[in-house]
């Protein structure tokens, strides 16, 4: 088992002819996705590499193909148009991979998207991969292996140092889901940790936050109370100065709250165990498999 | 993206917001004049720079004649202020705000933030203002108030009438402070801000309610759409490393270690960081170079990086996920080259042809030492600074 996508998601491409869209494109189908449509709006008809057939809207593109996942390439001042779209098209599972959309626009497309009851990963995330499966997103499939630990990250080449710990030492994953790094986005930890819990293949998670917010205080608190699975939890940002945007919108200690130490206090008292260096997440992983 | 006050001002006016009148003055000369076209017997010569806790640092002083805003201006202009938003290195006072003087008879507390955990914007108000709102927040967490904005309909009247009576507003002071709050919102929604913040928002004496003081942050990702706000940056006020960053788009924030840091991706950035700091020593930058890590970039980010003289090793971590190592290497060996690279240079690569890429970096005949993992790479980075390092040892004892 995995979560969230297997070999019964039906990929939709939105921005599938951009620079960024049609390269990962190439690497899902690689790696085995199905991707069963493309859409960029003008396009229609055409198709992307002789096998994808691309639609000018969503909706064309669903009532073809029967697609139940979508994933968003396409650039910042669109982004949130399109994951309307793909919501109100009737798509269950969204994924936007673009970084730079506008805060605000998340907040009127969050609340948007649940009503129109879809699931939003991202934005400004790498996406997810269930090895063996279904990839959708940008995680490079090379570094992953089927097996039993869930993960999840705020992160992405963070995400990518730890996979390739594990599976380097043997330990494969479930699913990996990179939720991304903005203030607001869809799917946020406590989400995909209550995904693993229910999922009967997930033995452990790990969990990869970084500094800024309360996302991982939250989480945290959900695993005290509701996780009987173990997870293994890591902090980026350690020495990140108050007030400064670490890369990720969403990586900035506000006053005194959102600091690494006040997440790793909150890990511990939930009875996690911690990692203190990405590769620790090896050792403290088998000790609970 | 920060402003000045002045700025602030000016823009929430244009929404309905209350101000004081003001002018803005780069000269001694100019604040006079400012003085003299308010009119008037009191003035409030204040220095602008993107931090807040001015006045406890001397930078707001209010006059009672000309003599007084000449001898302000020519105290403040030039001045360096240090306060505990800007750290120890502080801000050069280029600017002034000449404001009419008004008498307070309270200070209030009004915020427009972003609220993470409810995915919306909120109004945080307290009735107590003119301190910040942590400093509430810690001593009196009961008297702040909260209204979160629905943003399908924006924030609506009532909304903003239970701030003002529950600030203890009363008669005509009520209907101006929805004004302004209202006003506030619009500013913060129509303009793409992520902070908008009245501290105080002050009842005057003779019974009017003003932003006395104000302060908007504005999301970077929503530039591209407000182009008149994004001429309101002022460069004087950044780091000219950040800024030199940016045009290349790459993330750099300064810090004060030696351990120069060129990694792909904020969170491996930050984990660096901390390894750096793990292993005994400090870093001196955060620097993310982005998922793509061509050549190009990555000279940039050397040029960058080596800007800082307190440099004294560099740190290259990259781990190539749909990135080829090979490809990387060529971009670091290229880069160590062309801008001479005279510190050593401890690099760890991992993923996609990372033998490739080792071979690329040992046949360059570069002096570049090569780290296995990133802990490993942390701390030969922190051995190469030669200071002995306890923390050195103190990792390898941990490694052993």
């Amino acid at each position: 088992m995995s979560i969230f996508i297997d070999q019964s998601t039906k990929l939709i491409v939105q921005g599938i002819t951009g620079r960024d869209g049609s390269f990962h494109t190439k690497q899902m189908i690689e790696y085995g996705t199905c991707v069963v449509a493309g859409v960029t709006p003008g396009k229609g008809g055409q198709t992307f590499e002789g096998t994808v057939p691309i639609f000018n809207t969503v909706a064309d593109a669903v009532a073809a193909t029967g697609a139940n996942t979508s994933v968003i390439y396409v650039p910042p001042p669109f982004a949130a148009d399109a994951i309307m779209e793909a919501a109100a098209a009737g798509v269950s599972l969204i994924v936007c991979i673009t970084e730079g959309v506008p805060v605000l626009d998340m907040t009127r497309v969050y609340p948007y998207v649940q009503e129109n009851g879809a699931r939003l990963i991202g934005p400004n995330c790498p996406g997810l991969i269930s090895p063996g499966k279904s990839k959708v997103g940008i995680i490079p499939g090379r570094i992953c292996t089927p097996g039993p630990v869930g993960l999840v990250s705020r992160s992405g080449t963070l995400t990518y140092e730890v996979v390739y710990h594990l599976t380097r030492a043997g330990m494969g994953q479930t699913t990996c889901v990179g939720i991304g790094g903005d203030p607001i986005n869809g799917t946020n930890f406590i989400d995909c940790l209550a995904a693993f819990e229910r999922d009967p293949d997930t033995k452990v998670i790990a969990m990869i936050g970084e500094i800024g917010g309360t996302d991982e205080q939250n989480a945290a608190q959900f695993v005290k109370e509701h996780m009987t699975k173990p997870v293994v939890g890591f902090i980026a940002g350690q020495t990140a100065p108050p007030g400064r945007r670490m890369g990720h919108a969403g990586a900035i200690i506000s006053g005194s709250t959102g600091t690494a130490a006040e997440k790793i206090q909150a890990f511990k008292e939930a009875g996690m165990a911690v990692a203190q260096r990405p590769v620790d997440f090896v050792s403290l992983v088998r000790e609970r498999l | 993206m920060d402003i000045h006050e002045y700025q602030a001002k000016e823009l929430l006016a244009g929404f309905g917001v209350p101000v004081p009148r003001g002018g803005v003055a780069y000269t001694t000369e100019q604040a006079a004049f400012r003085a003299e076209e308010l009119g008037g017997s009191r003035w409030v010569v204040k220095a602008q720079i993107h931090s807040g806790a001015r006045g406890k640092a001397g930078g707001i002083r209010v006059c009672a004649n000309e003599h007084q805003v000449r001898a302000a201006a020519a105290d403040l202009l030039g001045r360096r202020l240090v306060t505990h938003q800007t750290g120890p290195a502080g801000r050069v006072v280029q600017r002034l705000y000449v404001e009419e003087a008004v008498t307070i008879a309270r200070e209030l507390y009004v915020g427009l933030v972003l609220d993470r955990r409810a995915e919306r914007v909120c109004v945080v108000a307290a009735p107590e203002g003119g301190i910040e709102i942590e400093e509430i927040a810690q001593r009196a967490p009961e008297t702040i108030l909260r209204e979160v904005v629905e943003p399908a309909v924006g924030m609506q009247p009532f909304q903003a009438r239970e701030i003002a009576f529950g600030l203890g507003l009363r008669g005509g002071e009520v209907n101006q402070a929805v004004k302004a709050i209202l006003g506030a919102y619009q500013a913060f929604r129509d303009l793409d801000a992520t902070m908008v913040e009245m501290n105080p928002l002050a009842v005057t004496a003779d019974g009017h309610v003003l932003a006395l003081d104000a302060k908007m942050t504005f999301d970077d990702n929503a530039l591209f759409r407000r182009p008149a706000v994004a001429e309101l940056r002022d460069y004087a006020e950044e780091d000219p490393r950040d800024a030199e960053a940016a045009k290349y788009g790459l993330n750099y924030v300064a810090l004060d270690g030696s351990i120069g840091c060129i990694v792909n991706g904020a969170g491996l950035a930050m984990a660096t960081m901390d390894m750096i700091k793990h292993a005994g020593g400090e870093p001196a930058n955060f620097l993310d170079i982005g998922g793509g890590a061509s050549p190009e970039r990555v000279a940039v980010a050397f040029g960058l990086v080596l800007s800082d003289p307190r440099v004294r090793v560099v740190l290259v971590n990259i781990f190539a996920g749909i990135n080829r190592c090979d490809w990387v290497a060529q971009g670091i060996v290229q880069a160590a080259r062309e801008v001479h690279v005279s510190v050593p240079i401890v690099a760890r690569l991992a993923g996609t042809n990372v033998e490739e890429g080792r071979r690329i970096i040992a046949e360059s005949g570069l002096d570049i030492t090569m780290g296995d993992t990133l802990a490993d790479a942390a701390m030969k980075a922190v051995i190469a600074l030669g200071d002995g390092g306890t923390g050195g040892s103190r990792l390898a004892r941990e490694v052993a």
